[in-house]
């Protein structure tokens, strides 16, 4: 189908964007990569009075690697971009291992991070990368100091986010891994570059003698909001090599509710949460040690 | 449909400008075809899953019916009409689909054309490209006839081709060389 009639804007500065987006208010929505936006529109689920267009803005499409070790990923930086960019994977290697698997490769030129953040879709690669690195959303309007909004609260039901009429997330920051944590992203799709049944982002933090002091876990597919669990309980201080990763596993499907879609039962996402979390610990824990001078 | 806001747009098509007067709305995809009847482009499921509209924007593969013709302005769009040379001399992988039957119907094979072509830009030649990689390279194109198997196949064989059209087809080169 095609895509119902809209009013076009194509500002050329964050500032005229702002400018735009007051005035239109409900009105107004901001088109990106269109990735998503677009075969929503042509699907005719959505009947925007005036699309946004903020592809022409100069100056949003930087990847900046902040002193701390958090990456501020701009507006318009295509998954593309994010996945080619060396500096951010070192950084923060997740950010790669996720975006490889978010879509295919023509998507991904095209595709923005922050407009798949801004999508809030459940099942989306960065939402949880996001919620488990502890980052936040750079919200711009007009008239008013730029807000930086954490995940947890930016998050709030499926496809839904608190952002408001008039308001443009200008970027996304991802946060630093904390010291001696290695990391792991493993997804199961029907085909690669599809959306995953299940998906799972895990940290794995070490002490000094290579003993598990934390583990964390956020999940794609299997709940409203990407959810982020502690899951050090049945793996505290045991060594990284012989940790009971299965207990962990079967701890974080204790803790999920997944509904069941056509893709996958609810039950069958339960599974892949325990299977997924056990096969990816061991991977982070390895990462936490090859990263840091833990002794091995 | 009249009184709807019309955009004049200066597209660049396979290295011609070309102005179209279009609603906002008009999907890349049906500019190419309706407005300046490039045919070539097919549409398959206009909502980004099958590939078959991929276009080649400032020579990065994109998916027409994800974009807005208005969008396209000051970017140089490539179609399958502009794979091959000026004189008609096929492009690498279009030689490559027809010596390895890559294709049945022909409905996805523009998409999977303009795909490979610039995936292939990737690759000097002489470098060779596996069929692990051809895969990844495909994943994102959907075929209902061929099985894919010849499609794989024809990246190889598309690479092989570059290879001797840059004059590196070293062991024939130098078999020829020695008689
Ligand atoms: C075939 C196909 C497969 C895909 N598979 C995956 C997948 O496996 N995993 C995955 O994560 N994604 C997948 N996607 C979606 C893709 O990642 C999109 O790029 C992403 O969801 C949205 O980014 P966008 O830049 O295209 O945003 P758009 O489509 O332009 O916008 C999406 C929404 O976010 C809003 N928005 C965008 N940017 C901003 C901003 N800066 N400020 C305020 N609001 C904003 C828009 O108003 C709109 O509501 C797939 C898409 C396709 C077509
Ligand atoms: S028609 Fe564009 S991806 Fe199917
Ligand atoms: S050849 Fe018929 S769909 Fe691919």
């Amino acid at each position: 189908m095609k895509p119902p009639a809209f009013g076009y804007a194509a500002p050329r500065s964050v500032e005229e964007a702002l400018a735009v987006l007051a005035d239109l208010g409900h009105d107004g929505k901001v088109l990106a990569g269109g990735q998503s936006l677009i075969p929503l529109l042509s699907m005719r689920l959505t009947a925007p009075h005036t699309l946004v267009d903020i592809n022409r803005i100069p100056g949003l499409a930087d990847v900046t690697v902040a002193e701390d070790g958090s990456v501020i990923v701009g507006a318009l930086v295509r998954h593309a971009e994010l996945l080619a960019h060396a500096q951010a994977f070192e950084a923060l290697p997740l950010l790669r291992r996720a975006t490889s698997n978010v879509a295919h490769a023509t998507v991904r030129n095209r595709g923005t991070t922050c407009g798949s953040v801004a999508h809030a879709d459940p099942s989306g690669e960065m939402t949880a990368i996001l919620a488990i690195t502890g980052g936040s959303v750079q919200i711009a309007a007009a008239g008013r100091r730029t807000r930086d909004v954490g995940a947890r609260e930016f998050f709030l039901g499926p496809l839904e986010s608190c952002l408001g009429p008039g308001e443009l997330a200008v970027s996304v920051r991802f946060g630093a891994p904390a010291p001696r944590s290695g990391s792991a992203f493993l997804e199961l799709a029907r085909r690669q570059g599809d959306y995953a049944m299940c998906g799972v982002a895990v940290t794995v933090t070490l002490d000094d003698s290579a003993e598990v002091t934390t583990v964390r876990a956020a999940y794609l597919s299997v709940g409203p909001v990407p959810d982020v669990h502690d899951l050090t309980a049945p793996v505290a201080g045991q060594r990284y090599s012989t940790a009971d990763w299965r207990a962990a596993g079967e701890l974080a499907a204790s803790l999920v509710e997944p509904e069941g879609d056509l893709h996958a039962s609810a039950d069958y996402r339960r599974r892949l949460v325990s299977v997924l979390t056990e096969r990816a610990l061991p991977l982070a824990a390895a990462d936490a040690v090859a990263r840091t001078q833990v002794a091995a | 449909m009249s009184g709807e806001e019309q955009f004049v747009v200066s597209l660049s098509v396979n290295g011609t400008r070309r102005p179209v007067t279009v609603p906002a709305r008009r999907l890349l995809s049906d500019a190419l075809r309706h407005d300046l009847e490039l045919t070539g482009t097919h549409v398959g499921c206009e909502h980004g899953v099958c590939g078959a509209c991929t276009v080649l924007l400032d020579g990065v593969p994109v998916r027409s019916c994800l974009m807005f013709a208005v969008q396209a302005e000051h970017h140089e769009v490539t179609t399958v009409e502009g794979l091959a040379d000026a004189d008609g001399r096929l492009h690498p992988v279009q030689e490559a689909f027809r010596d390895c039957h890559g294709l049945q119907c022909g409905f996805c094979t523009p998409g999977f054309l303009t795909t490979i072509a610039a995936a292939l830009e990737d690759y000097p030649p002489g470098a060779s490209i596996s069929a692990d990689e051809a895969r990844e390279i495909l994943g994102g194109n959907l075929c209902r006839c061929t099985g894919y198997q010849n499609i794989v196949k024809a990246v190889g064989r598309a690479q092989e081709i570059r290879t001797q059209r840059a004059g590196l087809s070293g062991d024939e080169a130098t078999d020829r060389d020695s008689t």
